[in-house]
């Protein structure tokens, strides 16, 4: 059972904020959905069948890629070639 | 042959984001043939939103893979179709640019997340469309609006260009009115792409036969239970027996994993989620955070005003699922409960060559007719299995009950997505005489 106070914390990890008045339903809703996945705590935690696993990454090689204008041209807040984020401190 | 294509037919089911007046095509195997584009699919020069408020307005500097193999194939793009924000829902209705209707029935959602395409294409505006597929959002809007759709094999079709949702579950694919259409559509995107590091050099050059003699069909008992409706449950068994009648073997199985499969997905689905929409936060793309203010700051307040909720829920539940405590509760155990899943699916093609069931376990339900979350992802239990499994699945229309269409879904080897079309080919061919 995830608290009120839980789902907040949750929103604030994942940088989302949620209306106060909306915290009630969005907690329901996020328990019984959590209830739901407790049917995995009946699946076996030993083998369940193969897994292939292998490197799939090039060489760290540069190569040609977008046009420096062409990037600088998506965000909105953009100067001397740099983007422009929120205050940090 | 090249030349330019006019749409002026009106929309009238919000099918399409973005829609071009005019477009120009060149010389190819789909030379002159309108597609239409999912709206998650980056389009150079075209919006791309996802159907959300986060990227309202932006628009890609770079083509998507498939996009470009379309317009060397000489396919006029007609222009971006409406989705499930991010490709999360079943119906459509989590547009953040209002829900897409069912040509079949405007009181009735088109299904999802792909139902912009699906109606695009059903409405008769276009003959293809492109859609993605992370837990069946192909073939149920396929199946709920008549036409075709399929989930190719993972690896076949590149993700490059795909607005990442759950990278480990999803596919792009083809929707249209005749499984030749989309098998047609299909040649054309698949193929090898350096650029998805996923992708895998197994070509698609393949014209549809309808010879299933000595098929063998699996059924398993999972896809007639609990929650499939008993019409459609009869309609798809009906479609079977066509099967059977044009030589193939239909073959009782079982799939204990399904009991834990929904949960798995979900659990992915999410996790996956949680960490490829960490990128939107209106700093390199789409409308601008506010920079005066602090950064979490900011980028809570503009997070939680532009993703719908069910993104913001997805989110979260990823959050929550990976957060230490948690883990190896959740997405450790859905892990092996997806291995036991294509362990399932192996066992089972052992004795049979494709499995058949329901597409989806409903006919198509009316807008704003469900609006619990976990009522809505319980929908989804037939067409998760072959996303967790990486195998191709198609659905085809197969009857209707109270008016209303029904897919027969067909699963196959991975690799084998030219039997899967095949078999939906041969049950076209003979349904259609």
């Amino acid at each position: 059972m995830v608290t009120q106070t839980e789902i907040d914390d949750i929103a604030k990890l994942a940088d989302i904020s949620i209306h106060k008045e909306e915290l009630d339903t969005f907690t329901s809703q996020f328990n019984a959905i959590l209830d739901y996945f407790d049917l995995l705590d009946a699946v076996d935690a030993g083998p369940g069948g193969e897994t292939a696993e292998y490197n799939v990454f090039r060489e760290d090689e540069v190569e040609p890629s977008l046009p420096q204008e062409d990037v600088l041209a998506l965000p909105g807040n953009c100067e001397d070639g740099f983007v422009r984020a929120p205050r940090v401190m | 042959m090249a030349g330019t294509l006019t749409f002026d037919a009106p929309d009238r089911w919000n099918a399409f984001l973005y829609r071009e007046e005019t477009a120009s095509f060149g010389d190819g195997v789909l030379a002159g043939v309108p597609v239409a584009i999912k709206d998650n699919i980056s389009t150079k020069g075209m919006p791309t939103t996802c159907g959300s408020l986060i990227l309202e307005g932006y628009v890609p500097p770079y083509d998507a893979h498939v996009v470009t193999l379309l317009k060397k194939a000489g396919a006029a793009l007609a222009g971006k179709t409406n989705m499930d924000e991010f490709g999360m829902g079943t119906t459509t209705e989590n547009s953040a640019f209002g829900p897409t209707t069912n040509p079949v029935d405007t009181a009735r959602v088109p299904g999802g997340s792909s139902g912009g395409s699906a109606a695009a294409v059903a409405a008769g505006l276009v003959p293809m469309a492109l859609g993605s597929d992370t837990g069946g959002s192909i073939r149920c809007p396929a199946s709920f609006c008549g036409i075709v759709g399929l989930k190719p094999t993972y690896g076949r079709v590149s993700r490059y260009g795909l607005v990442a949702y759950s990278n480990s579950l999803e596919q792009i694919g083809p929707l249209a009115t005749t499984v030749a259409d989309a098998s047609l559509l299909m040649s054309v995107i698949a193929g090898y792409d350096r650029r998805d590091s996923t992708s895998v050099d197994r070509p698609y050059a393949h014209a549809p036969s309808a010879d299933i003699r000595g098929l063998r069909i699996g059924v398993p008992e999972e896809f007639f239970g609990a929650g499939v409706d008993a019409g459609v449950a009869e309609r798809v068994r009906d479609a079977i027996a066509v099967l059977e009648d044009l030589g193939a073997e239909a073959v009782p199985c079982s799939m204990p994993s399904m009991a834990s499969a929904l949960a798995a997905y979900y659990v992915t689905c999410t996790s996956e989620a949680s960490s490829n929409l960490a990128r939107f936060d209106g700093v390199r793309y789409g409308p601008a955070v506010d920079t005066r203010q602090q950064w979490h700051a900011a980028f809570r307040e503009f997070r939680g005003d532009r993703f719908g909720k069910e993104v913001q829920r997805r989110i979260m539940l990823g959050t929550f699922a990976l957060s230490a405590g948690y883990y190896g509760k959740y997405y450790a155990k859905a892990q092996v409960a997806r291995a036991q899943v294509r362990a399932d699916f192996a066992r089972i093609f052992v004795d049979a060559d494709v499995i058949c069931g329901p597409t989806m376990p409903t006919a198509a339900w009316r807008l704003g007719e469900k609006s619990d979350p976990l009522a809505m992802y319980l929908s989804d239990i037939l067409t998760v299995p072959a996303n967790l499994a990486g195998v191709p699945a198609i659905s085809v229309p197969c009857g209707r009950v109270n008016g209303l269409p029904v897919g027969l879904q067909i699963i196959g080897r991975h690799f084998e997505d030219e039997r899967v079309v095949d078999t939906a080919y041969a049950y076209e061919q003979e349904a259609c005489r």
